[in-house]
């Protein structure tokens, strides 16, 4: 049972510096962070990915868990006190390959505050296709890679970008790294 | 400190206010509402930056704290104590030092670096609430993005007084969308907000909201094409380090009108006094000031 296993060993520490590592992921775009060096998670999560988890999702919240992922409900359902929810237009959508943008929950103009922050576990951040990031957070357009987006993400990205103020919020993990792209951000290829 | 959890607050509103930090992070200069706790002080007193700062914290942080400037005032004082003690953070009155900056109504002199966030204490978080007392009303405005009334507002000043009389809480546009209140510090340091290089935090106790200006954003200050937006400050130098370029409190020093100006970033002045800088010393009569 994949329950056993641990979370934080240190709850109160280890969800800080986690915490910092996403806010200045998603205040500077495409930034790589370390996140979840400890964290023996169950598969298929990745250390970062199990992290940015504890330190955000709780009773409060809704997590929908995509069925590339549900072999963690058990472990995420225990640690994080969370119910998993059967649409993933929930306040944390988690998945490993990149969902149909639309199913999620954008929010609304009044309270766009409300969207679906997306955490998504790919291959490997720092080496694949490039792209480049633009907009707030950002002193000048910066390159980005990451491995196993799929090939149109530029195009579906600009979909949920020109959504804005409304619109889904990503946070990318593989292994032991983060990286965020907000909806505030422009993303070209290459 | 014993009983407690790390800095004060427990875990389920840290990681509340967390998740509306990331979303107000994600759409710069939107309020997002969040379940402001009682804190063990007034509100008015900083209870949305302590707030904040809590969620932000950790133990290799040093934190700064700031009240109009300076450090040795006593809001600024208690909430220092107040971290140290929770906490056991380290604490300095050196910007530069600081990794973690809690300020009411002041941005300090000195440039802000990448690696450091300012969090500010607000108490009205909404631009538009002495022009639509409606809070259900001001939030169409701001989702419609419809801030034709504020720009009246600045247009009445103009045609009264000839120029926009507004000298602290001067509403900023964020990244071209949202009108943004930047808690009231003066105008002076409006400009300090375009482009800085550090995250901006802002928490709002009372009124129940949090936003952020992340790093690099764009944030002009509502003005006119023919009335461009100007910064005033006290045509003074500072009495203890001789700036002309610093913000000024005016300190009276009797009852004839006698007054010195002094810097309002008590660090700044400090500091440039240790580099050897010195004004007067002295205060100026009335008609000297005038």
């Amino acid at each position: 049972m994949s329950i056993d296993l641990p979370g934080f060993a240190d709850p109160v520490a280890q969800a800080q510096s986690t915490f910092r590592a996403v806010l200045d992921a998603m205040a500077r775009p495409g930034t790589l962070h370390d996140a979840g060096n400890t964290l023996t998670p169950p598969a298929p999560l990745a250390p970062a990915t199990a992290a940015v988890l504890l330190t955000l999702v709780d009773h409060d919240t809704t997590l929908h868990i995509a069925p590339d992922c549900v072999a963690a409900t058990a472990w995420l359902t225990f640690h994080c006190g969370t119910a998993p929810a059967s649409s993933p237009a929930s306040a944390f959508a988690l998945a490993r390959t990149l969902p149909d943008l639309a199913t999620l929950n954008a929010g609304t103009d009044e309270a766009p505050e409300s969207a679906t922050t997306l955490v998504l576990q790919v291959a490997a951040l720092g080496t694949g296709p490039e792209f480049t990031l633009s907009g707030p957070g950002l002193k000048s357009p910066a390159a980005f890679r990451a491995e196993g987006l799929p090939p149109d993400f530029a195009a579906r990205w600009a979909e949920n970008h020109a959504l804005f103020p409304r619109g889904i919020d990503l946070i990318l993990c593989a292994g032991t790294t983060l990286a965020a792209i907000p909806r505030s951000i422009t993303v070209q290829e290459g | 400190m014993n009983g407690y959890n790390f800095a004060y607050l427990d875990e389920q509103t840290k990681r509340m206010i967390r998740r509306a930090l990331l979303k107000a992070v994600a759409i710069p200069g939107h309020q997002v509402p969040f379940g402001s706790r009682e804190m063990p002080l007034p509100y008015g007193w900083g209870t949305g930056g302590i707030q904040v700062t809590a969620s932000v914290l950790g133990a290799g942080d040093t934190l700064k704290v700031i009240d109009q400037g300076a450090d040795d005032t006593t809001n600024a004082v208690s909430i220092r104590r107040f971290f140290a003690r929770t906490a056991g953070v380290a604490t300095t009155t050196d910007t530069a030092e600081a990794t973690i900056i809690q300020t009411r109504h002041r941005i300090p002199e000195k440039q802000l670096r990448e690696d450091q966030i300012i969090v500010y204490q607000v108490p009205q978080p909404e631009p538009l609430s002495k022009l639509e007392p409606s809070r259900a009303e001001t939030r169409r405005m701001h989702a419609l993005a419809e801030y034709g009334s504020m720009h009246v507002r600045l247009y009445e000043d103009i045609t009264r007084f000839g120029h926009v009389a507004i000298s602290y809480d001067y509403p900023v546009m964020v990244n071209r969308r949202y009108l943004m209140a930047p808690s009231p510090i003066p105008a002076f340091d409006n400009p300090k907000m375009h482009m800085m290089p550090a995250l901006q935090l802002f928490g709002a106790g009372r009124e129940k909201r949090i936003y952020a200006i992340p790093p690099y954003t764009d944030v002009r200050s509502l003005d006119f094409d023919d009335h461009p937006f100007r910064t005033t400050r006290a045509p003074q130098c500072c009495a203890l380090c001789g700036a002309d370029d610093s913000y000024l409190d005016e300190v009276v020093t009797d009852d004839q009108g006698g007054r010195m100006f002094v810097c309002s970033d008590t660090d700044h002045c400090e500091s440039r006094q240790a580099e050897g800088h010195t004004g007067t010393g002295e205060p100026i009569t009335r008609e000297a000031a005038e």
